[in-house]
């Protein structure tokens, strides 16, 4: 058992650190999420130029041949600068789902160019009626001739704005929720027949409404099994929840820290608040919170390519762990710094909504607490 | 005892109820639920109260109430709340109103306690400061007598609305030499006073909802101070005590659980509606328990004033838990929604719907915004030491 970084990764990290340190303030971050195009092409090449977009990617496809630690180290340090570009969606899913399904051709033609910098993906998987049911599915795809044919509509598709491709879950057989019938496919993002509407997302991202109308796929653009591809979305989505979770760990040990030093600077009556035991107690909990999130971060990483069912059930506990602690650390970190916390000035209250919008994102702790006790 | 409404009780209540089923515009109906209301949107309904003498419940007749039971009151509110009326902005109504008519002089009454009810002068309180939020008495906003004036030095901050106030009051300190509490005065100061610079502040969810007030010489003449130099802190007391009361918010957090079932059940969970899975619907019915339980608390305090005695620290408990309720209200509402919690409802121009089902928009903000709550009006940890040290005697 070893839980250190190799040296590779310990330069991964130290790298990353620093380029964010100097490049992507919270200023930044402010100007970056309330401006247009809602993301920065120049933090996205720098990123590429790091190696980070290629992290988790194969050696042979331009990547660094890193896995789920690289993943976990990117992110966490993304979280701890609340960066907005699109990575979980174009590396982590784009970047995997080709990686683990795609055809050889697909590998060519986007790993590399995710790696570089020069493509940006998106995963549209919600749907209007859906919730956090990945079968529960009423876009469908109907096979005519040499191509497929999309209609309905997906929701909240995170980094779509700025994608040139979208990595669409749909229907190709069976009934609404059942797990037969799911297909996967690589669809461009200016096909005719789609539409969009663009949104900002109250945690500084840009996402839209997509619809899809008689939008023909080429058969080649299948990703993986047709009909079957549920187990393929939910390695995926297990992968994306273990990235999610490292993000929302960097975030919450900045609302943490944040307010631990707060409170030893902040004063009323004649002490710094850190001095009363009631608050002294409230930060000790949100530190264990804390340090139990980073422990449940590693073990979702180090169980990504375990078996099936215990893959599962790594994602879903640490989903249900850092949706928990989001929550307490949160809105206890709003709490201590009284108003200054509800103050859209202070970086704090970004970092608060962050750790809020990841609950929701992918399944929630009811969610995951569900699908944990199903497992058995 | 006995816990039904007589007949004289039930045809108030009807009164009441077709009375804002006449008199509320549609366009005012659940506003404020989204954060959007204008001063024009409150005004609005402020004043169609005042017309029918209903604005001020709180009130003794002499100065404008409505003489109601305590009964008649809770009835009151429960239809406003179920009605979705544009809550009545506190700072005039029940904070420097019950202020003026406890301790103000009879010009000050005169001069000041019509255009509260009337709506023609929007107050705003000017307590907190940058270095005194839950250390109130360690205020430093100074006052200097100058013959017929006090000129007044300083800043406040967190002043919510002070962007429509006509006043402020204030808590100035008048005498640096003697115990913080001991040189305290209680100001009514005229926004349009030559000196007075406001500054937005912007919360979590995008809306400008308070300010930093700046004092920079000031003259305010000594006719506006409520009662005597270096007393405020009693009369500031005695407000905070009285903001606490109507803390609780009963009514409206029973209307916004029925809002949350109806989002919960218009949501679907595999095909199911999510208020009628076991784990949504436990919560729900948690709340409801609390809030219950709250209403009751409420109940036996309104009867114990109605005999006479006085909102003491207890009122606390009104607030910690009112508050908690509210918090916890908007969290399940932003857990039902889902994935249409991300959309930023402050993200859509006027002219364009925004995006997801309607009774999700501007949940998650809703949400954010609601951690106010445990934080104004006196912290719920400073309440918690209230009724350590005023109850428990700890
Ligand atoms: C949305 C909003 C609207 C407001 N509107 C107004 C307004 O209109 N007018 C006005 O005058 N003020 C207003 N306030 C200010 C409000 O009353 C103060 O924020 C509040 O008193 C807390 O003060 P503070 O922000 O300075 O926090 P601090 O007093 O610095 O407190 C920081 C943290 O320390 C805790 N703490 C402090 N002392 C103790 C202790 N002894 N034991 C344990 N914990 C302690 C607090 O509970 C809090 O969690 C508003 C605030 C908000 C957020």
């Amino acid at each position: 058992m070893d839980f250190a970084y190799s040296e590779e990764q310990n330069l991964l990290r130290n790298s990353v650190v620093r380029l964010l340190a100097d490049n992507y303030s919270f200023e930044t971050f402010k100007k970056v999420s309330r401006g247009e195009p809602g993301w920065r092409p120049e933090s996205w090449k720098q990123f590429a130029e790091l190696g980070l977009l290629g992290a988790p990617l194969p050696e042979a496809y331009g990547g660094l041949g890193g896995g789920p630690v690289e993943t976990m180290v990117v992110m966490e340090a993304f979280g701890r600068a609340l960066v907005v570009e699109p990575y979980v969606p174009t590396v982590v899913v784009g970047g995997g789902i080709l990686q683990s399904a795609g055809s050889e051709a697909h590998k060519q033609e986007w790993l590399p160019k995710i790696a570089a910098g020069d493509a940006v993906l998106a995963f549209a998987f919600a749907e209007p009626q859906g919730r956090y049911n990945l079968a529960d599915l009423a876009v469908t795809a109907k096979k005519q001739g040499s191509a497929y044919v999309l209609n309905g509509q997906k929701s909240v598709v995170i980094g779509a704005p700025f994608a040139h491709a979208l990595i669409v879950t749909a229907r190709t057989a069976g009934a609404r929720r059942e797990e037969k019938g799911l297909s996967v496919f690589l669809v461009n993002r200016r096909a005719r027949g789609i539409s969009t509407r663009d949104f900002p997302t109250v945690d500084g991202l840009r996402a839209s409404e997509i619809t899809f109308e008689n939008v023909e796929v080429p058969a080649d653009n299948l990703v993986g099994t047709p009909d079957d591809a549920l187990p393929l979305i939910e390695q995926i989505v297990d992968e994306a929840i273990a990235a999610h979770c490292a993000e929302a760990l960097g975030a919450m040990r900045m609302l943490q820290e944040s307010t631990v030093e707060f409170s030893k600077t902040r004063k009323q009556f004649g002490v710094p608040i850190g001095k009363f035991q009631a608050l002294q107690h409230r930060m000790v909990d949100m530190f264990m919170q804390v340090e139990q999130s980073a422990s449940m971060t590693l073990m979702v990483t180090l169980k990504l390519g375990d078996s099936e069912s215990a893959r599962k059930k790594a994602a879903s506990a640490a989903k249900v762990q850092i949706g928990k602690a989001a929550r307490f650390v949160g809105q206890n970190a709003v709490q201590i710094h009284g108003g200054m916390g509800m103050t859209d000035e202070l970086a704090l209250g970004h970092y608060f909504k962050r750790v809020t919008m990841i609950d929701t994102l992918y399944g929630n702790v009811d969610h995951h607490l569900k699908r944990y006790a199903s497992l058995g | 005892m006995d816990l039904t409404f007589s007949r004289e009780e039930e045809a108030f209540r009807e009164r009441v109820r077709s009375f804002i089923a006449e008199h509320l515009p549609a366009r005012l109906k659940g506003r404020t639920r989204r954060d959007l209301a204008t001063k024009e949107d409150y005004l609005d309904w402020h004043r169609t109260l005042y017309r029918k003498g209903w604005v001020a419940p709180l009130w003794p007749k002499e100065y404008g109430g409505t003489d109601w039971s305590v009964t008649e009151r809770y009835i009151f509110n429960e239809e406003c709340a179920r009605a979705e009326t544009p809550p009545l902005i506190p700072f005039g109504l029940a904070m420097v109103g019950p202020v003026i008519y406890t301790f103000g002089n009879a010009a000050q009454k005169q001069k000041f306690l019509p255009r509260i009810l009337s709506g023609d002068d929007w107050w705003c309180q000017g307590y907190s400061e940058p270095g005194a939020g839950s250390d109130l008495a360690s205020l430093k906003t100074r006052a200097v007598r100058d013959g017929d004036h006090y000129v007044v030095n300083g800043q406040k901050t967190w002043t919510t609305l002070a962007q429509f106030a006509d006043w402020i009051f204030c808590l100035v300190r008048t005498d640096p030499s003697v115990k913080p509490q001991q040189g305290i005065t209680f100001l009514l100061v005229d926004m349009k006073t030559p000196g007075i610079t406001v500054k937005p502040i912007i919360v979590l969810d995008g809306v400008r909802e308070v300010n930093e007030v700046f004092f920079d010489d000031v003259m305010v003449p000594i006719e506006n101070r409520v009662g005597e130099e270096n007393q405020g802190w009693t009369y500031a007391k005695f407000l905070l005590v009285h903001e606490r009361s109507g803390i609780a918010g009963v009514a409206r957090s029973k209307k916004a659980i029925e809002r949350l079932r109806e989002i919960a059940a218009a949501e679907q969970v595999d095909g199911t509606p999510l208020i009628e899975t076991d784990e949504f619907a436990r919560k729900v019915a948690e709340v409801e328990i609390d809030l219950t339980a709250l209403e009751f608390t409420e109940l036996r305090t309104l009867a114990a004033e109605a005999r006479g005695g006085h909102a003491g620290p207890e009122s606390s408990i009104l607030k910690i838990k009112g508050t908690e309720i509210q918090q916890r209200i908007t969290e399940l509402t932003l857990e039902a929604v889902g994935y249409y919690a991300y959309p930023d409802a402050h993200g859509f121009g006027d002219n364009e719907y925004p995006v997801g089902p309607e009774d999700s928009v501007g949940t998650a903000g809703v949400y954010f915004n609601m951690r106010k709550a445990s934080i104004y009006g006196g912290s719920n940890e400073i309440q918690r030491n209230i009724i350590a040290k005023a109850v428990l005697g700890l």
